[in-house]
């Protein structure tokens, strides 16, 4: 390459690098807004023009928000609804991804078929019968109820079997040969052997089930039983609108997933890659 | 070795069956009994008479139904390719960039995913606000009248198909990057050796060594718009639902509002069934792509 083609090279390179930086925060930008807003006290969140940063920082719409509203009762639910729906379902694709992966029994082509093809299915097109299903149990208005529906995660077994499938027989057929049970087996060497994937999984299964919205939406009409990201949603209008009280109740719904992706962003995006079927 | 095959399948059994149990109660019988319903005329709950296909016949001749099978493909058009450019676009962008400046930049793209959709409505509903928004100031600045954005028929569905672009495109960036990532450096290093242009490099090396993943974006974005819900209730809080009706928003409205089941069954399984053969179809085609091109 000569001389000058090197330098057009770099002119454009540092042209991208730059466009890629500004657009970026042009991106980010609406989030930075709605925080900003949620800070500002109610006569300065509407002035006609542009202020980047308020003139007098307040937490007021944040204190209205947890004083007039739900918000308290509604975090806990979402806490609950969602630690429970991670930790039943981890479980259960744990075991069912190990059976899948290791154990020979009739059935185990089919089940695995079942399982990719339901990856293709809408759930949201099963809502009225899921709605009438959690009725005739009893359990509109409860935490069960929200879970139920969410426990389908297919996908996760399918990460379960692939990692499964990649430990050496030879831990294996060791342990069979000292006589260790299946149980001990997936406990002891599979699990402990893929701890990194059992946490990435949690992590994205704890993010999905609190962002999850036309499910807890549907199943819930007392304000107390509501998840947060549905409740911030449907109490507002009662007070009339306050803008920056609405902000600052968004900013505490979004605040847990967010932290959960700043610290732990490698885990995260590797979770959310390895669940559309593409190894990191 | 030895394995006792008649123990190995009890163990698989009970390992395989907690799933196997919530997966029949939550899945396979809501999805049987969505088809048994929509041949009735069952209310949301409780039973109702046998109608053959008259809820399906009737399909044909409903507006609402119609304007809202319009509307999906219209957002469908609006959202997956171009929400899939973008994200390609933003990919390239940041996979020049190196180490910690790196993810930073991609967290600024990213973050938007992870938030709930309330957040996300009352973020944009907010920037957008016809009176005090901070895009009608813009707006303002370059002189071209406001518009109240969720409020009229023609801006509606387009600017949620903005903020969804918005909302959706990092999950796209990732599995972008990680395309990127598998391309052996060295061809590049050739490319560079052989003075290609970025035009060229992009177009010869990456664009098709990139396709797997654009399909498989590309699949994945349809599906997901096809079920389009959320954004176009929470935006159309306050207004006029009707005009912007979606497939999933019309099984709500007959099953939930108006306490019709085997109606929105009716609709319900149009959507089901349209999912699954888009996928299908869908899957199939670009892989027949794929195979041509090599």
């Amino acid at each position: 390459m000569n001389a000058m083609a090197a330098q057009r090279w770099n002119f454009w390179g540092g042209m991208i690098t730059a466009l890629t930086l500004v657009w970026a925060i042009l991106w980010a930008f609406p989030l930075y807004w709605g925080v900003i807003s949620s800070l500002k006290p109610d006569d300065e969140v509407v002035r006609p023009y542009i202020e980047l940063w308020p003139e007098t920082p307040t937490l007021e719409n944040y204190i209205s928000a947890v004083t007039t509203t739900q918000i308290g009762t509604w975090y806990i639910n979402s806490v609950a609804v969602a630690v429970g729906v991670t930790v039943i379902t981890i479980f259960i694709s744990m075991l069912c991804g190990y059976a899948i992966s290791q154990l020979r029994f009739p059935g185990r082509i089919a089940l695995w078929w079942l399982i990719l093809a339901s990856f293709m299915v809408p759930i949201s097109a099963l809502i009225i019968n899921h709605f009438v299903l959690v009725a005739n149990l009893g359990l509109l208005n409860s935490w069960a109820g929200i879970m139920l529906p969410q426990l389908i995660h297919p996908v996760i077994i399918i990460v379960y079997k692939q990692f499964f499938d990649q430990v050496p027989k030879d831990f294996r057929e060791a342990a069979v040969m000292d006589n260790a049970s299946e149980f001990g087996i997936l406990f002891k060497i599979y699990v402990p052997m893929n701890w990194g994937v059992t946490t990435a999984l949690s992590i994205v299964c704890f993010i999905w089930t609190w962002n999850a919205f036309l499910w807890p939406f549907l199943s819930v009409t007392r304000t107390e039983m509501m998840t947060i990201t549905v409740g911030i949603t449907q109490v507002n209008d009662a007070f009339g609108v306050y803008y920056a009280r609405q902000l600052s109740a968004a900013v505490l719904a979004g605040l847990p997933v967010a932290l959960a992706y700043l610290f732990f962003q490698r885990r995260v995006t590797e979770a959310i890659t390895l669940s559309a079927g593409i190894k990191g | 070795m030895l394995r006792n095959s008649r123990t190995e399948c009890l163990v698989a059994l009970v390992l395989v069956a907690p799933f196997l149990a919530i997966y029949l109660l939550a899945f396979v019988y809501p999805t049987v009994q969505m088809f048994r319903i929509s041949f009735t005329d069952a209310p949301l709950i409780g039973e109702g008479r046998w109608v053959g296909l008259d809820n399906y016949l009737r399909l044909d001749n409903d507006p609402m139904f119609r304007r809202a099978v319009w509307n999906t493909a219209y957002f469908v058009l609006m959202t997956v390719v171009p929400g899939t450019l973008i994200a390609l676009l933003i990919a390239l962008g940041v996979s020049r960039l190196k180490g910690r400046f790196q993810a930073t930049v991609l967290a600024l793209f990213f973050l938007p995913y992870i938030l709930p959709v309330s957040v996300v409505y009352l973020i944009w509903d907010w920037t957008l606000n016809f009176q005090f928004g901070i895009a009608m100031h813009v707006l303002d600045w370059l002189e071209i009248p406001r518009v109240p954005v969720f409020k009229s028929r023609a801006w509606f569905l387009p600017a949620v198909a903005g903020v969804t672009i918005w909302w959706t495109a990092g999950f796209s960036i990732l599995l972008f990057l990680a395309g990127l990532r598998s391309i052996p450096v060295e061809i590049y290093e050739a490319a560079a050796l052989d003075n290609s242009t970025r035009w060229t490099t992009f177009r010869r090396i990456t664009w098709p060594l990139l396709w797997p993943i654009t399909s498989l974006v590309l699949t994945i974005q349809l599906i997901l718009q096809l079920k389009i819900f959320d954004q176009v209730y929470l935006f159309s809080i306050g207004g006029r639902p009707n005009d912007n009706m979606v497939l999933v928003y019309y099984v709500f409205q007959k099953a939930f509002q108006q306490n019709q089941g085997g109606r929105a069954a009716a609709v319900a399984v149009t959507l089901f069934v349209l999912v699954v053969v888009v996928s299908v179809l869908q899957f199939q085609l670009l892989r027949l792509a794929e195979r041509r091109r090599r």
